[in-house]
């Protein structure tokens, strides 16, 4: 079966982001007032076969262990839905 | 004694450190590729240089701390071995866990070439036993992200531990955060791990290791190498 | 298909079906659209560019091949050359920037050298409007971003902002590296039976938008996100650079080109032309990263980081080898055969076959109209005009130092490493860029340099004064010259008063060449710069590249002492028209530049060699942008002591210190030394100026300027 994943990686709470704060910056220059926080993070897209869900979220976790996700300063949430 | 300076694919200032250990410190220095999983056998001291590893692609330095040689150099760590990485090498040594924390985006969100005031805080170090304590030296800086964090707590304890082997400095001699060119915490420019044998800093003393480049500060760092491996403590 | 939607005009369909004693076919028709294109073809510049000295002493390999190669001494060779990426710059300013450093950086590349050194001239439009903050911003940080990753130091450029250049931008790139003389990479030295191996990147659909024909013909299986920006990845462009080094040093490659406009059909046409063979492709074989490409497609995408290697088949293994070690797509696409045709062929199918030299040699040059523009003799009318300005000079001079082409750059460079390879002598900021080599022991020294307003005034004199002025620095640092390479950054071409620009700048430069024996060993000409009834200033620009033994210790600016005595070398009178001071601070341009004068330039380049190799100055600046005014205060912010400026001549103080052109230099002499610089420059223009001291710069009948002050405006504090 063919599965894509997708994972959010984001800067764990405490750690700086200037991205984040820069782009407040530039949204309140803009005019939105209304904006409180910016955090941001990547979105990572992963197509993979697998027997089942199970499996494949499994396997996905340990690619984000293994490289995709750094447990200091991120976190890495899954979701996955069959495809084809 | 014998270095060996590891390449990946990216990395850029693998030539420089070779120049820089070979031609001017008189170190024999042989380049070595990251798919070797072994380092030569007589090495001394490993070098990571500077650069753009895997293009910086994903996070600073994490595909080649996944790199087979990594293995050879985490065993040589083991044995009390010396290990040096700069700049992209130091970002490759965090992500390996060969030294705490973690090189985030510079605060100012910009690439910086400069030059950059350090103070040495320690002299007890294989690296910086040419140093006196306490001492100002000018290395260059060339990078994207170089902002040193740890959470507090962390942070903390290797201060405590005087992990901390150069700081980001001003003329009159003072050191910490309000001098980091790229908002590291507490100024932290450079770092030991506990038993002292594993070094990574931002700045580049391959580039100040010639007067007709701009100084010599970086001399110190090969002699205070060469010394320690001559006196043979290891 | 018909011939004009590829782009074609009459008469060139009309030679194709001449030449080839057929109607071509479509696959046929785009390649012709594109290779004839200006672009590639340089149809309309090829007479003009002839006038350009070319050979030289100093020449290893001239115009012809991707890059000039001149001699750096003991066994060493140098290939530069600039080429210009302006109208993706002004689409997409971060990847144009990034794609057209990775391309000069490829055409070093292909000649066998090591990239050592790039630098970038950047031209902007209103410093204070958004789009030159969004397209300014976008460059330099695609520059940077591709520069720094790919590992070349970016050590110098120019900029400079004109409203003019505001829809019209220009970015043009330099690079230089180092190859062994007898390691120079040609493109005739293919053979009969070789393969054709392409190395790099996966080919896609980059660039074909941006082709020379409409859109409509981008058929039935087009996907609506086509790519028309290239967009570049430095990281497998290093990767790229060391498996191409290892393969030219382990002796496995005939011949080599990169791929930049119209891709694989370009690069390997010329190489089938060059070296006289015939070549069949098989565009199946080619790794592609899209679907469904067709035939046209393949041959002329512009997808970067791609090069082609002409290999034997017994060092094919090693190649491949190589291409596994660096992960790169590595692939067999085609073969070398006797004879003089270039054949595609797709799975069996033949859909082009046509004489090599036709492809990139066969398009007939344009021999355009000229017309001296009608309102030349009203701009050129001139009488000084200097009410509005007090006679104090302080306030003009802080103006042009804190003027945004004129002041501090660092917030340009300190984005580009400039001191990987540890070579870096000089970096940015400085009139010249002094790179040590390693492997001879000498140091090479290059500038920059574009004056599209002394251009505008009058393109000859402009021209010939932009090839001088990019010497002159070499000479008062000690260096002597090698060579130059140009880039012509011009409007439309069919505007007859345009085009009397373009070849009153060629013929000045050319001229200026001839005169100081300097060749011309590559160049690019960038046209049609111009929309929505704007064109750009006519802007040539010129890298010229000197060389001098590291033991000739430079003689560099920035190193004042006190008590040093002040000179100026070189005519007292220069020209307002053109300058820094007219066009900045009056508003406008009028009059015309200096002419030139030979016997000039080189009375003052033997004497100021001379000046430099005995050591006779502290420190030396050519006068460049700004004048006088400008190099006095840079001086003294950089040495960080002031001087007292004493003179008592007729010139307007304003001219005098604010006038720019002819051979002049501003050099700081200490006492002991002075006789001796005297002596040197006798029997030419020179004048004692003032002296080196105190914390102020002051200038006859001004306030003193403290350093802090000068300081503050130069770097906009």
């Amino acid at each position: 079966m063919k599965f894509r994943a997708r994972i959010l990686v984001s800067l764990k709470e405490g750690v700086l982001d200037t991205q984040g704060k820069a782009v407040l910056v530039s949204l309140k220059n803009l005019g939105f007032d209304v904006v409180e926080e910016v955090r941001i993070g990547k979105s990572i897209e992963i197509v993979l076969s697998a027997g089942s869900a199970e499996e494949a979220e499994k396997k996905v976790e340990s690619m984000c262990e293994a490289l995709l996700v750094n447990p200091l300063i991120e976190t890495g949430r899954v979701s996955l839905e069959a495809i084809g | 004694m014998n270095a060996s300076v590891v390449v990946f694919p990216g990395s850029n200032c693998d030539r420089d450190v070779l120049y820089a250990l070979g031609k001017i410190a008189g170190i024999p220095a042989v380049p070595v590729w990251h798919k070797d999983p072994v380092l030569p056998e007589d090495t001394d001291l490993v070098v990571l240089p500077g650069g753009f590893s895997y293009g910086d692609y994903l996070r600073c330095g994490a595909m080649a701390a996944r790199s087979p040689i990594i293995q050879g150099v985490r065993e040589h760590a083991r044995r009390g071995g010396l290990v040096l990485g700069i700049c992209n090498g130091f970002q490759v040594l965090t992500e390996a866990g060969l030294l705490p924390g973690a090189l985030l985006a510079n605060s100012n969100l910009e690439f910086i070439c400069s030059p950059c005031l350090l103070r040495v805080e320690r002299s007890d170090t294989p690296f910086t036993n040419a140093y006196p304590e306490g001492t100002l030296v000018q290395f260059p800086i060339a990078h994207h992200e170089g902002l040193y964090f740890l959470p507090e707590r962390e942070l903390q304890k290797l201060e405590d531990n005087r992990q901390v082997v150069f700081r980001y400095a001003a003329a009159d001699g003072s050191a910490g955060a309000q001098h980091s060119p790229n908002g590291s915490l507490n100024g932290i420019a450079g770092i030991v791990n506990s038993s002292g044998n594993v070094l990574g800093l931002m700045p580049h003393p391959e580039r100040a290791s010639e007067k007709l480049l701009g100084g010599t500060d970086g001399l110190g760092m090969w002699y205070s190498i060469k010394s320690w491996l001559e006196g043979g403590a290891r | 298909m018909d011939y004009r939607k590829a782009g074609l005009r009459p008469h060139e369909y009309e030679t194709i079906r001449r030449e080839l004693g057929r109607d071509p076919n479509e696959t046929e028709l785009r390649i012709f659209g594109v290779m004839w294109s200006e672009h590639c073809s340089y149809k309309s510049s090829r007479p003009l560019l002839k006038l350009f000295p070319k050979e030289g002493p100093s020449v290893l390999k001239g115009v012809g091949e991707n890059a000039g190669v001149v001699d750096a001494g003991g066994g060493w060779g140098l290939a530069f050359k600039v080429e210009s990426h302006n109208h993706p710059s002004a689409v997409e300013p971060y990847q144009g920037a990034a794609t057209g450093v990775g391309g000069i950086i490829r055409d070093i590349l292909a000649m066998g050298a090591r990239p050592i050194a790039s630098l970038d001239g950047l031209f902007f439009g209103r410093p204070d409007s958004a789009k030159t903050r969004f397209l300014s911003n976008g460059i330099v940080k695609g520059v940077g971003g591709y520069g720094n990753c790919v590992g070349v130091p970016t050590v110098g450029g120019k900029t400079l902002y004109d409203e003019r250049y505001e829809d019209n931008p220009l970015l043009n790139a330099f690079c230089i590296g180092l190859v062994a003389s007898d390691s120079i990479v040609s493109s005739q030295t293919a053979e009969p039976g070789n393969l054709v191996v392409l190395l790099g990147s996966k080919t896609g659909r980059d660039g074909i938008g941006g082709a020379a024909f409409a859109s409509v013909e981008l058929g039935e299986d087009t996907k609506a996100s086509r790519p028309q920006v290239q967009i570049g990845d430095p990281f497998v462009e290093k990767l790229l650079i060391e498996a191409c080094l290892e393969a030219l040093e382990k002796g496995l490659v005939t011949s080599m080109q990169d791929m930049g406009a119209a891709g694989i059909t370009s690069s390997a046409s010329e190489i089938a032309a060059k070296s006289g063979v015939g070549m069949i492709l098989d565009l199946d074989l080619v790794p592609l990263r899209e679907e469904n490409m067709a035939a046209w497609e393949i041959a002329l995408s512009e997808s970067q980081e791609r090069m082609l290697l002409i290999v034997r088949p017994e060092n094919l293994d090693a190649v491949l080898s190589l291409g596994q070690k660096w992960d790169l797509d590595c692939a067999v696409i085609g073969k070398t055969v006797e004879g003089n045709r270039f054949i595609l062929r797709k799975e069996g199918e033949v859909f082009a076959d046509l004489p090599a030299s036709l492809i990139g040699g066969g398009c007939p040059e344009i021999h355009w109209p000229a017309e001296r523009p009608k309102d030349l003799d009203q701009r050129q009318s001139f009488e000084f005009e200097p009410s509005g300005f007090p006679g104090d000079l302080s306030q003009p001079l802080l103006r042009l130092l804190a003027s945004p082409s004129l002041k501090e750059k660092s917030w340009i460079t300190r984005q580009y490493d400039s001191m990987v390879q540890v070579n870096t002598v000089q970096g940015p900021g400085a009139p010249l860029s002094l790179i040590r080599i390693k492997e001879n022991g000498n140091l090479v020294a290059i500038t920059m340099e574009a004056l599209p307003w002394a251009c505008s005034l009058d393109p000859y004199r402009g021209g010939y004064e932009t090839m001088a002025r990019s010497l002159r620095p070499l000479w008062v640092a000690g260096a002597r010259h090698l060579g130059m390479t140009n880039c012509l950054n011009f409007p439309s071409p069919e505007n007859p008063e345009q085009f009397w620009e373009f070849s009153e700048a060629v013929r000045g430069l050319a001229d200026c060449c001839k005169d100081l024996s300097c060749p011309v060993v590559s160049g690019n000409v960038s046209l049609y710069n111009e929309s929505a009834g704007r064109a750009i200033l006519p802007t040539p620009l010129v890298c010229s590249v000197g060389i001098l033994p590291v033991s000739g210790f430079p003689l560099l600016p920035g190193k004042w002492k006190e008590g040093d005595f002040l000179f100026l070398a070189g005519i007292e009178n220069a020209s307002i028209p053109g300058s820094h001071f007219q066009a900045v601070l009056q508003g406008r341009l009028v009059g015309r530049p200096l002419p030139p004068s030979p016997e000039m330039e080189t009375g003052f380049m033997e004497r100021a060699l001379q000046t430099a190799s005995r050591q006779i100055a502290d420190s030396a600046v050519p006068l460049l942008g700004g004048g006088l005014g400008i190099a006095l205060g840079k001086e003294a912010i950089a040495s960080g002591v002031g001087a007292q400026i004493d003179l008592q001549i007729p010139t307007h103080p304003l001219a005098l210190f604010f006038a720019e052109g002819g051979a002049r230099a501003l050099y700081a002499v200490p006492e002991a030394r002075v006789p001796e610089f005297i002596r040197t420059w006798t029997g030419f223009p020179f004048r004692m100026i003032g002296r080196v001291g105190g914390d102020c710069l002051c200038l006859p009948q001004s306030e003193p300027i403290p350093l802090q002050i000068l300081s503050n405006a130069w770097k906009g504090a």
